[in-house]
């Protein structure tokens, strides 16, 4: 439950701040941190649930504009990265960096908990 | 203890964070921001446009007097309805906004010399060159004089307004795509900007003199004046000139005089060994064609009149379409984001076209200064002083880099010690054109917006100095017309084709040829009016019109010869004209070419090319390997006979222009650059070279064969680019025929790039292609939805419409509000 419950709070936290194109890219780095301060799981889960939470936000959210758009720009970006022209590597791609970025934030924020509770 | 694993994951999700936030070099160039670019809520993925997108709008713009409506048709071309001209160019301005503004940016800082601030330190000498040329000081000058004009300043202000209202209503996320890519953000457009633009077109189609006198210097320093004149001939056997040959031409009211000494210090006798060639050189192939064929040789009785601009393909488009209807006036054609009015076009009562004059009108002064301070400059048996300006050029990622030029009597210093190459060793040279001379920038064509008749149009672009235009024209009420226009040098016999002397006004310009007297023609005879970048008069006009190989000769004649053929002309006659592939430059080649052949001397491979260009139809249709077999061999002969010649000199020079070869082919069998410089004991032929250039030609053709490229459109491969030359942002491979010499003048990376025919009937029938889409952002499905019909010759019947009827219209497809409040 826990676990479920971070996912989708780090989906909702990181959504919510990416509304502000004013903000960095990378707000959602503290809002996975702080959930996972919060809601406290061993590192192993808190990484899972962080990297989930922006995988799935950012491959939901990159599909559907995709898709919406018949790939035609993901086709391009493909070409220039160069991920050989498909949309589904450049989605993959950017769901594992929302991931890995939102997850690593997430255990650090694991540890911080376990550090401050050890003291 | 707990502490370090968490000080090792809090560096990590730092230093990843850092990585995916930082620009990295990747071969050459630079990755975006990772992190940034992928994001779906702000990187790259905001710009793909969904495919159903609407594109209505109800939108405030505190600074519109009135309401504006614009519609926006199948095509994204919108058609403004406003209630007075400076709202309709405010619109205009918010409209090219939303659609090219990264392209409107990056073009004006290219003009400004701004390219290293936002790709870094390889365009450090691309900006050099523009500053040096001064780009930025003519457009400021231009900008002041235009703005005498009320109108002109209101508009180009309200336009600025416009583009301003867009860029300040965006959010980060939604700027364009390239933004995001180069990692840098839209600044603030100002009316200065419009003039950097207008400036560019300048320099793009005035400023091959930069190169071209360079290597003429060179060509006659090698050569000597005589055998110059003789290899780069300013006489033009095939010349069909725009004015019909025999027209009586005023007396010229400047009577030039050449400098006495000139037959030593300019004619023959180098004062310089050699001298530099610019980075950056306008596309020689920067021409176009125009035509207007009067009622008496249409079915329907009324004028047709058409136009295509060759220029570089570019994705997105230097065109944008746009209707502009005020209560003074309404008017449809293709205008260039950043700048308001429509350049090419028509109204309710005329239609208008341009192509490139191709006058010379840019010079070098050879100058001494004091010393490398550039302070102090000897002119007229004293030391001036020199305006010595200072260009910061602001370079992504590194310092700035600072540079002076120097401002003489005759314009900047584009070439010194600070900016040279080997072979200007120190040299000044002074720049002269006649574009840093002001002028009313866009005057022409907001009045052609609004000319009614003749007398209009002739007002109209009697106010055009640069670049100089053939201006076609023809109205409803049947009058068809020509006028060559621009700020034209009087110049004396190949006055400017070389380095000038600069220490005195000797060589100075002797004055500028009355607008009177330049070359123009209304209702001749013959039905028809056209240019094609050819020698405007014959040479009985009484001015130095300039270097022959500034005028292609062949598109000029096909098309005469074509219209004096066509009666009962129809739209549709005109569309199949100006995409015809007919190569008259072959027509006229094949036979001098064949006429040196011994077919016994070759393979039999060599006799099957050959054999594919005797039976070619002589059409550069894309299926065609005549056309390529032609043209290699052509290349092989021309490299033949010139590069060994050529390959002599140290310095850059010119290859004679192709009428030259043709013209000693026809005409002459024997010629002493046939003789190959690198064998001097053996006096070869023009049938030695022949047979050489066959055998060169058949090895190349055999290749491509084999590649599956012998087809013409294979070999040529027509390509539309991005501008920042990105492939995957560009078009490849467009199945298109066309080339050099053809009306469809479609090269490589140039062509037609914006095709218009104009039937002047009452609701006028009108058509128009080009190669793009009316949307900028490469995740648009309008970003380059014309560019197949473009190049399989097909065209859109343009909507021409009053606001009523677009209110109705089936292929209107959304309504944009605009109110002040």
């Amino acid at each position: 439950m826990k676990f479920l419950s971070a996912i989708i709070l780090t989906a909702l936290l990181a959504f919510a701040t990416g509304l502000y194109g004013i903000l960095p890219w990378w707000s959602f780095a503290i809002t996975s941190f702080i959930i996972a301060i919060a809601i406290h799981q061993k590192a192993g889960k808190a990484f899972l649930a962080g990297f989930a939470g922006l995988f799935l936000l950012w491959s939901i959210l990159a599909i559907l504009i995709d898709s919406a758009n018949d790939h035609i720009l993901a086709t391009k970006v493909a070409n220039i990265l160069p991920l050989g022209g498909s949309y589904w590597v450049l989605i993959l791609l950017t769901a594992i960096i929302g991931g890995l970025v939102s997850g690593l934030a997430a255990l650090t924020g694991s540890y911080l908990r376990q550090t401050t509770k050890q003291r | 203890m707990r502490i370090v694993p968490f000080l090792i994951s809090a560096i990590g999700t730092a230093g990843l964070i850092v990585a995916l936030n930082t620009q990295l070099p990747a071969g050459g160039s630079k990755t975006p921001r990772l992190g940034y670019f992928l994001s779906p809520q702000q990187g790259f993925w905001q710009n793909a446009e969904a495919v159903n997108a609407s594109h209505n709008e109800t939108t405030t713009l505190t600074g519109l007097k009135g309401k504006v409506d614009v519609y926006m048709d199948e095509r994204l071309v919108p058609h403004i309805y406003a209630e007075n001209d400076v709202d309709a160019y405010y619109t205009q301005g918010y409209l090219h906004a939303k659609y090219r503004l990264w392209q409107m940016e990056f073009q004006t800082h290219v003009a400004a010399g701004r390219l290293s601030e936002i790709v870094g330190p390889d365009r450090i000498d691309t900006d050099k060159f523009f500053r040096r040329m001064g780009m930025v000081y003519a457009a400021e000058k231009t900008m002041r004089e235009a703005s005498k004009n009320k109108d002109i300043k209101a508009a180009i202000e309200a336009y600025a307004e416009g583009v301003n209202d867009y860029i300040n209503k965006l959010k980060p996320e939604q700027i364009p795509f390239e933004y995001k890519l180069l990692d840098y953000k839209p600044e603030t457009w100002t009316p200065e900007k419009t003039y950097l633009f207008l400036m560019f077109m300048s320099y793009d189609l005035t400023a091959r003199g930069v190169t071209n006198d360079l290597k003429m210097t060179n060509a006659r320093n090698y050569f000597g004046y005589e055998d110059f004149d003789q290899l780069y001939t300013n006489v033009q056997d095939s010349l069909d000139p725009i004015i019909p040959k025999g027209t009586a031409y005023l007396p010229a009211s400047i009577k030039t005089t050449i400098p006495a000494g000139a037959d030593s210090l300019y004619y023959r006798k180098a004062t310089n060994g050699g001298t530099a060639v610019a980075p950056v050189v306008p596309d020689k192939n920067n021409g176009s064609n125009n035509w207007a064929v009067s009622g008496s040789k249409t079915q329907s009785g009324r004028p047709i009149l058409a136009n295509d601009p060759h220029l570089g393909l570019n994705l997105p488009s230097l065109w944008y379409e746009v209707q502009i209807t005020t209560p003074t006036h309404s008017t449809y054609g293709a205008s260039f984001p950043g700048s308001p009015a429509v350049i090419i076009g028509f109204n309710d009562s005329i239609a208008w076209g341009v192509t490139n004059a191709g006058r010379d009108v840019i010079d070098y002064y050879d100058m001494r200064f004091k010393d490398s301070t550039l302070e102090q400059y000897w002119y007229n048996g004293v030391w001036n002083k020199a305006d010595v300006k200072e260009e910061i050029i602001k370079v992504k990622g590194r310092p700035d880099v600072i540079d002076h030029v120097a401002y003489t009597a005759f314009g900047p210093v584009m070439y010194d010690a600070s900016y040279k190459n080997e072979s200007t060793k120190g040299k000044y040279l002074a720049l002269k054109w006649t574009a840093h001379e002001g002028g009313q920038g866009l005057q022409t064509f907001y009045d052609l917006n609004r000319a009614k008749n003749f007398d209009d149009y002739l007002n109209a672009i009697h106010k055009w100095t640069c670049p100089g235009q053939n201006f076609v024209f023809a109205s409803k009420t049947g009058d068809i017309a020509i006028k060559q226009q621009g700020a034209f040098v009087a110049r004396w016999n190949r006055q400017g084709d070389f380095i000038m002397p600069g220490e005195d006004n000797q060589y100075m310009w002797q004055g500028i040829i009355p607008n009177e007297e330049n070359p123009m023609i209304k209702n001749p005879e013959r039905g028809f009016v056209s240019s094609a970048n050819q020698k405007s008069t014959d040479d009985t006009y009484p001015y130095y019109l300039g270097a022959a190989s500034d005028f292609p000769v062949y598109r000029g004649v096909i098309i005469n010869k074509k219209l004096a053929a066509m009666n009962h002309i129809t739209a549709a006659d005109i569309q199949q004209m100006q995409t015809d592939n007919y190569n008259v430059f072959a027509e006229m080649a094949r036979p001098a070419l064949m006429k040196f052949v011994n077919e016994s001397l070759l393979t039999a491979d060599e006799r099957k090319y050959l054999g594919i260009l005797k039976n070619w139809n002589l059409r550069n249709d894309i299926g065609e390997q005549g056309a390529t077999v032609f043209r290699a061999i052509w290349d092989s002969l021309e490299t033949t006979i010139w590069k060994d010649e050529f390959e002599k000199s140290t310095m850059p020079l010119p290859w004679p222009d192709e009428p030259v070869l043709l013209d000693i082919m026809l005409k002459d069998s024997m010629y002493y650059f046939a003789d190959n410089a690198n064998t001097p004991d053996n006096t070869e032929t023009l049938t030695d070279a022949v047979l050489l250039a066959i055998q060169k030609a058949s090895k190349t053709c055999m290749i491509l064969e084999k590649k599956g490229e012998l087809a013409w459109g294979k070999f040529k491969d027509t390509r539309v680019s991005h501008l920042l030359k990105i492939d995957p942002l560009s078009r490849l491979h467009l199945p298109i025929g066309g080339g050099a010499h053809i009306i469809n003048a479609t090269t490589t990376t140039h062509g037609p790039s914006w095709r218009m025919i104009v039937h002047l009937t009452d609701e006028v029938e009108a058509y128009g292609v080009y190669p793009g889409g009316q949307s900028g952002n490469p995740g648009s499905k309008f970003y380059d939805n014309f560019v197949d019909a473009w190049a399989t010759g097909k065209y859109f019947r343009i909507l021409f419409l009053k606001k009523e009827a677009a209110a109705k219209n089936k292929q209107i497809k959304w309504h944009l509000t605009f109110t002040n409040s």
